[in-house]
Parts: C-alpha cells; structure tokens; sequence
C-alpha cells in the first residue's frame, strides 16, 4: 500500500524559561524521534495518556506548532519544510476534527458561516447560493437536517456539535483527516454513533484517518494500526489484536488494564 | 440492609416552561453503599444529584415536588441553617470538571482549609489536617504541594484535590457526579480505585453519577438506570449488568466497545423501540 503520510524522526521540543532573564533552561520533549506512515485509505490509530504527545503529533503534521527536527512527507512530497501560500493547498487535502466540540466551533457563527469559512478560502469560485447548497448537502452528510443550516452551536448537543465540526472538516473534501480525540468528551452512547458516523464516511469517501484518543477500546474497533506513544516516543506498535493479545510493553499493559471492563 | 441514609421519594423536578426533567423517581442509599445512577446526559441524573442539597437555581428550576429524606429528614423543607448544616458537612460533592471545580486564585491548602473551617470549627491544627487528607488522596509529598495553585495540578491530581476537600468535612455521602468523564482512561482507573479505597476505609456512602457503564461494575453496590427523568431499572451491579431487563438499559450497555471483541459496527441506541 501507498504511504500517504510518512513521519520521520519527528522532534517537536518545547523551551522551559527561567531565571532572572527568562533564558531557555530546558527542553520538554513533547514529540521524540517519532517515525511512522499512514497508508491510503487506512485508520491508523495513535494511543497514550495526556502528556504522552499524541495531539502534538496531529498538530505539527498541520504545522500548528512547529517542529523541532525530522520530516513530514505527504504524497511522495516533503511538507514540513513549506509555509504560508505553498503550504496551503496541503489545508485542504488534511483536516482536524477536535475533541471539545463546545470550544472548537465559534459561538457567535451560524452553521452556514462555520462550515462555510472553509469554503472560503479553499473554493473561492464558488458563489454564496452555490456555498449554501454544498453546506446543505455536508448537514445531510453527517446526519444533521438541512433545516440547521441558520442555528447557533448553542441550539446543539454535543453529539449534534461534533457532527458541524466533521462537516466543516468534510467541507474542503480533504483527503486526510486528524480527528484527535473525537469521542472523549461524548457520552457512550453518542459516542457509538459518531465512531460509526466516521467509519461511513470513511467508506464512502474514501479518506484516510489518522485516529487520535486514550480509548484502546474505541481504537481497536476503528483501527487498522495502532501506535502506543508515552513520554514522546512510540513503545509499541502493530495490528491492534496482535497489541491487545499480547503486549508487550509494560506501559502498554497498563493502558489495557486500564481499560474499564462489564 | 441497614437503615437508609438517604431515602428520595416522588421527586419530581420541573423547570420553567414544562419541562419535567425528573419525574417521580424515588431511591434510597444505605449506609456505606455506593450506588450508581447511569443514563444518558439529558436523563436528569445531574439534575436529581444537585437537587439532594437544594442546589439548583430557583428559578428556572420550580414546582420540586416530593420529599428527600436525609436521616428522616426532609431537605425540601428545610431551612437555610438547616440545609448548610447539610451540605459540604454531611453530603459532599465533586464534580465533573475539577478544573472549573477549583478557584484559579487561591492555592489548593487555602481551599480545603475554607471547608475545614466553615465545618469542623473544633480542628485546631488546620494545616496537619490539610495534609493528612491530601496524602489520604495519594498526593505526594502534601506538606509542599498544598500551597500550589490549581494550574500547577494536573487533570487527575486536581480531581483528587476536590476529594481531598470534599473529605475534609467527613461527609456521610458523597455525590460523585461524573467524576471520570474529564479524564484519561488509565487516570480514571486510579480515580475509582481510590473512591472505592476510602469507601471502605471511612464507611461513607457513594452516589456516583455516570454515563458510562463501564466504571460502574467494579465500584458500585447497585446501580440505577434512568432514562427522561424516570427510572427505568434498578437492581443489584452485577445482576443488572448479566440480565438487563428493560431495553433502554440492554442498549446502553451494549453501545459500550469492549476489548477483544470486535464488531463490524457499534451498536446506537435505538430510541424509537424504547418506550
């Protein structure tokens, strides 16, 4: 299979000030040598606790923070050395889904003016009427109802929010998206839906995941791979019921035993 | 089973315009049982938690109708000396967001020292009590951290500083209203074990509020299933859990992934067949 994304040696170290000038003390090594791939049309699923360094990964792939060392390749291309107007284009073709969906969309935006800002800048011949067509059409997408188009995020659920931040991702028709901790913040049962929301769309539109989320039972449902990271460094990796069957890093252990079972 | 604690009977809460969001429900938890209340959010679990104490604001919350008996007596009714003699004191709260939960402003010794002295007037040596409930919570090293702030916390110590505070006052009950949904799976793991670690070592009872059937089996004695304001199941953990009886509860566990077993698609809620 193709590698869409190729991570190499990626090092994302964050400056510790201190001292009476404020002079760089010390480094946190958030992201530490990571190195894996995404194949086309694959969920590859990244694990660990707050703080291992997993949203950091998502983040520097879509240079919201910037890296320290290493090489992001999308499509056979090197893009962690491109910025601003050459690297948009990439904006489009990846996406994010984030995990609160009440502090990731703006409360003062309609739907229409949420999910059409991507439309924006990334479809710029498109005319407003044109816009509100292909925004109905997202709504539907993700199982919302046209009718929603002029509400407020504040007239949703959490579960109907998160479905506006998928569509608003879907918009731009990327190809690759970082849904990082897309479930955490729902309850179990809207959590299904959307898990099941993502693998439809998934099928459909043929994308490529990159899953990320402290939940090793939602990531061994959804996951074709799965990455075990701690402390900015991957200590395991492979086929999630090989993983889960038989782990072999301790940290691992803990993180399935971990796991509340019925 | 020994003599109820707290015995809710009929509460029925409205809210301005109609809505019934709790609607004659009625449960008792005995002394030093942990019982669960699991539905989903909207279902009116948080909303009957905060009620116990008269919490809710008034308005929008009107027309509480019932009684909640606490030691035989109805809180309800009582009056404002009365229900702050309650609350904090003999039911204590934590809740979900332990970092909305704490005052950005004061230190953690500072507010766990706000409760001793508002409770338990007759403790004298205030900071040795504020220690002995932050290592009682497994705090390392409690003598120094009591006087970090809340951001100087992590998500999990945090949660752990609210049990602390909440301890602090020796509650007979303690209201757990979500208190894992915030956190990461291994923390949550620590947060329960520790819940259930003091159950036993102070014998107080536990109501913990969750969506999430999964910490529930482990920790509590028995568990109550609500669904629109009413309860719709109630029984022994293990029991509800191997034989669900009504159909919203069958649902809702099974909506659950489970490790090891995996499905081509998880199971939703189905509402339209549950009536």
């Amino acid at each position: 299979m193709n590698p869409l994304i190729t991570v190499s040696n990626l090092k994302v170290y964050f400056p510790v000030y201190g001292g009476l000038l404020r002079r760089v003390v010390d480094q946190v090594k958030a992201v530490d040598e990571v190195s894996f791939t995404v194949g086309k049309g694959q969920t590859v699923g990244l694990v660990g606790e707050s703080g291992s360094g997993k949203s950091t990964i998502g983040k520097s792939i879509v240079q919201l923070v910037d890296i320290s060392g290493g090489e992001i390749e999308y499509d056979g291309k090197k893009i962690s050395t491109l910025h601003g107007k050459d690297f948009l284009p990439y904006r489009k073709r990846i996406q994010m889904i984030f995990q609160d969906p009440y502090n990731s969309l703006n409360p003062r935006m309609t739907v229409e003016q949420i999910i059409g800002e991507p439309l924006e800048i990334h479809f710029k011949q498109m005319s407003k009427p044109q816009r509100r067509v292909r925004i109905e059409e997202l709504l539907e997408l993700v199982g919302l109802k046209k009718e929603h188009i002029d509400r407020y995020p504040h007239e949703f659920s959490g579960g109907q929010r998160q479905r506006i931040g998928i569509a608003r991702a879907l918009a731009v028709e990327p190809e690759f998206i970082i849904c990082d901790e897309p479930v955490s913040a729902l309850d179990v049962s809207v959590q299904a839906q959307i898990v099941n929301l993502l693998q439809d769309l998934q099928q459909k539109l043929g994308l490529t995941y990159l899953f990320i989320s402290h939940d090793l039972a939602v990531v061994e449902h959804l996951c074709d791979y799965v990455l075990v990271l701690n402390e900015g460094k991957i200590v395991e990796h492979g086929d999630p019921e090989q993983i889960y069957q038989s782990p072999q890093h301790p940290y691992t252990r803990k993180l399935l035993d971990a796991v509340p079972q019925i | 089973m020994t003599q109820a604690l707290l015995n809710v009977k009929n509460l029925t809460i409205e809210f301005q315009g109609g809505n019934k969001a709790v609607d004659d429900i009625s449960f008792s938890v005995a002394k030093g049982e942990a019982v669960a209340v699991v539905g989903e959010s909207g279902s009116g679990k948080s909303v009957t938690a905060l009620a116990l104490t008269r919490l809710l604001p008034q308005p929008p919350a009107c027309a509480i109708g019932g009684r909640i008996l606490y030691r035989e007596k109805n809180l309800l009714t009582a009056n404002n000396e009365e229900i702050r003699a309650v609350r904090g004191k003999e039911i204590a709260y934590i809740f979900q967001e332990p970092s909305t939960s704490l005052n950005p402003v004061f230190s953690i010794g500072y507010q766990i020292a706000e409760a001793i002295k508002l409770h338990r007037p007759e403790v004298k040596d205030i900071n040795a009590e504020i220690v002995r409930v932050l290592s009682l919570v497994g705090i390392r090293n409690p003598g120094q951290r009591l006087k970090d702030y809340p951001h100087q916390f992590s998500g999990g110590m945090q949660q752990r500083a609210m049990i602390a505070m909440a301890l602090a006052c020796q509650p007979q009950l303690l209201v757990a209203d979500e208190p894992t949904t915030a956190l990461d799976v291994t923390i949550q793991a620590q947060i329960i074990d520790l819940l259930k670690e003091l159950k036993q070592k102070t014998d107080m009872s536990v109501l913990l509020i969750t969506h999430n059937f999964g910490i529930v089996s482990g920790f509590a004695d028995r568990v109550i299933v609500m669904f629109r304001g009413k309860i719709v199941e109630e029984g022994p953990t293990q029991e509800v859990l191997k034989n669900p009886q009504h159909p919203y509860t069958k649902a809702l566990i099974e909506c659950i992934p489970q490790l090891g077993q995996k499905k081509e698609r998880l199971t939703t809620i189905d509402y339209s067949k549950i009536v």
